[in-house]
């Protein structure tokens, strides 16, 4: 596909002014705007999940609540989390539709051991390779919202993919296509951030929600799915980290210890290889005596004269 | 140790005895019975699975070739944890069958400061005080115990990482690959002084047997204690013998 960018306009014959458009970029980075503070919990964007990833129907489980399941789950990549709250001594409900929040600095990414099995593109979408996926599971662990999820059968893991497929085609995610309220919004990384901030300042400022703010976490380097949330103080109500982070150790030992560990079992082979060439055998006592002076070596006496 | 355990090991040692056969001709000494070279193998096999199995999830990107071993990278991946809870088992039966060889003992400690001679091999013969297992062996021994239990700790709270937080995983997989890389070492130095470095040692595990001189040359005590006959005298007559 030829670069949009190499039939941008550079001059124009006999044309007054600047270049219509000359030195406009495009941004690459995308992101999913979610309003929590709209959505009405019909669920529309986890049908369309399951039918725009083709994913077999997944027996839900009733818990006291109207959300469909206790988590995501392999084949179930979006979730609205029904938390119950409670606002001037009235129940106040928070519906937040949960999936992968395509950290900036992914944990799944850092903690992965395989070559090739989780992937992130240059518009920010984190995407698992299953074929080289392994199933050892440290993405699990190493992700900070408890997203990707082992499928017991191929023994692979699987999240939601940000419909990168879609988003490949100019088409914005199925959930985002679904949702009825436009609670849910996909463009780019800017123009979400600032649509987010100026309905947070709304909520401020008209709705009485003092606290709302735009849940962009900066320990990860902020995420390519951002929530407009009534309470910014506290993301917990909602199920979400105040601070996420990723164990340090997924950098530090995957890329510094563990080569070590096998640098120094190498050293190990050849430490115990080159001992043998230097001290050989330990034979059992007593062993036939040394040569002293010996016979002459015939071929090693003929191999001095030689020059 | 407890009776019950000893009381176990005992049977079983009869029960294998039944099964197997060590056959010791004149000038061998009987080293390993059945039931302990089962053991062993049986542990070390598994080792060698989880050792195996275990790379390919350590850095695939250089030991993915392992993996069509094991039925593909997932396969491996969920192999890995039985290899190891199998390694686990038979090492329980191995450590009650040689918990009371493996205490340590004062001449370990004397074995320990005169490690250095050892290793250049300028002790061609070890000290009359040498039992069945040297220092060296015994230190390996208790390695094993410590890194199976380990294993076995981080290796469950990886196996069930739904149930235990995600930062209590993160650390059992550093504790879980060092366990590894400390048994990792020990194992090049066994199987080194096991074959190469000290001939007449591996036919003691496959054939449960040792000459007297192998027995006179690495374990004197142990020599001395299954003849009755004395380790430094016996030694002086191979000698001579040798000279004649």
């Amino acid at each position: 596909m030829a670069n949009p960018r190499t039939f941008q306009i550079q001059e124009i014959s006999a044309h007054p002014g600047p270049v219509p458009g000359r030195g406009t970029r495009r941004e690459d980075q995308v992101c999913k705007y979610i309003d929590v503070t709209t959505c009405i919990g019909c669920k529309a964007c986890e049908v369309a999940c399951v039918e725009w990833n083709d994913h077999p129907f997944r027996e839900t489980t009733f818990n006291d609540t109207y959300q469909t399941m206790p988590t995501t789950e392999w084949n179930y990549y979006n979730l609205i989390k029904f938390a119950e709250d409670e606002r001037d001594g009235n129940l106040m409900w928070l519906l937040r539709k949960d999936q992968c929040m395509h950290c900036e600095d992914p944990g799944c990414l850092r903690a992965c051991p395989a070559d090739g099995a989780i992937i992130k593109y240059e518009n920010g979408i984190v995407d698992f390779q299953q074929e080289n996926c392994i199933g050892c599971g440290y993405c699990i662990s190493g992700c900070p919202f408890d997203i990707p999820k082992f499928h017991p059968t191929t023994k692979k893991v699987y999240k939601c993919t940000l419909c990168s497929d879609r988003v490949g085609q100019g088409l914005e995610p199925a959930c985002v296509k679904a949702c009825p309220t436009g609670c849910l919004k996909f463009g780019t990384k800017s123009d979400m951030v600032q649509i987010a901030g100026l309905r947070a300042k709304q909520l401020r400022d008209v709705s009485g929600f003092a606290d709302a703010g735009v849940y962009d976490p900066q320990s990860i380097g902020g995420t390519h799915v951002i929530y407009v949330l009534h309470d910014i103080k506290r993301p917990e109500r909602y199920g979400l980290n105040a601070n996420p982070v990723i164990p340090p150790s997924y950098t530090y030992w995957k890329w510094l210890a563990k080569p070590i560990g096998l640098g120094m079992g190498l050293l190990g082979i050849a430490a115990v290889f080159f001992h043998r060439v230097f001290y050989g055998p330990k034979l059992p006592q007593p062993e036939p005596p040394e040569f002293r002076t010996g016979p002459e070596d015939e071929i090693e006496a003929g191999r001095k004269e030689t020059p | 140790m407890s009776t019950t355990a000893k009381k176990f090991d005992e049977r079983a040692r009869g029960e294998f005895a039944q099964l197997g056969t060590t056959r010791v001709h004149p000038g061998e000494l009987l080293r390993h019975p059945v039931y302990t070279r089962f053991l062993h193998w049986s542990v070390a096999i598994f080792f060698i699975l989880s050792l195996l199995s275990g790379f390919a999830i350590y850095s695939p990107w250089l030991f993915r070739w392992i993996t069509p071993l094991f039925g593909g990278g997932p396969r491996t991946r969920a192999l890995h944890p039985w290899f190891g809870l199998l390694f686990d088992v038979f090492f329980l039966f191995q450590f009650i069958n040689w918990f009371a060889p493996m205490a340590w003992v004062e001449s370990d400690r004397r074995w320990m400061k005169r490690m250095r001679q050892y290793v250049t091999n300028d002790v061609r013969r070890e000290p009359e005080d040498v039992g069945f297992f040297n220092a060296g062996q015994k230190i390996y021994f208790w390695l094993i115990l410590v890194s199976a239990i380990l294993f076995l700790i981080t290796g469950l709270l990886m196996w069930f990482d739904d149930v235990v937080g995600r930062w209590i995983v993160a650390v059992s997989y550093v504790i879980h690959d060092l366990a590894a890389l400390l048994m990792l070492a020990g194992f090049i130095i066994h199987i080194y002084e096991g074959t190469a470095h000290q001939p007449g040692t591996f036919r003691s595990m496959m054939d449960g047997t040792v000459t007297e001189r192998w027995a006179l040359t690495h374990h004197p005590a142990w020599f001395r204690a299954v003849t009755g006959r004395d380790s430094r005298e016996a030694y002086e007559r191979e000698k001579r013998q040798e000279e004649r």
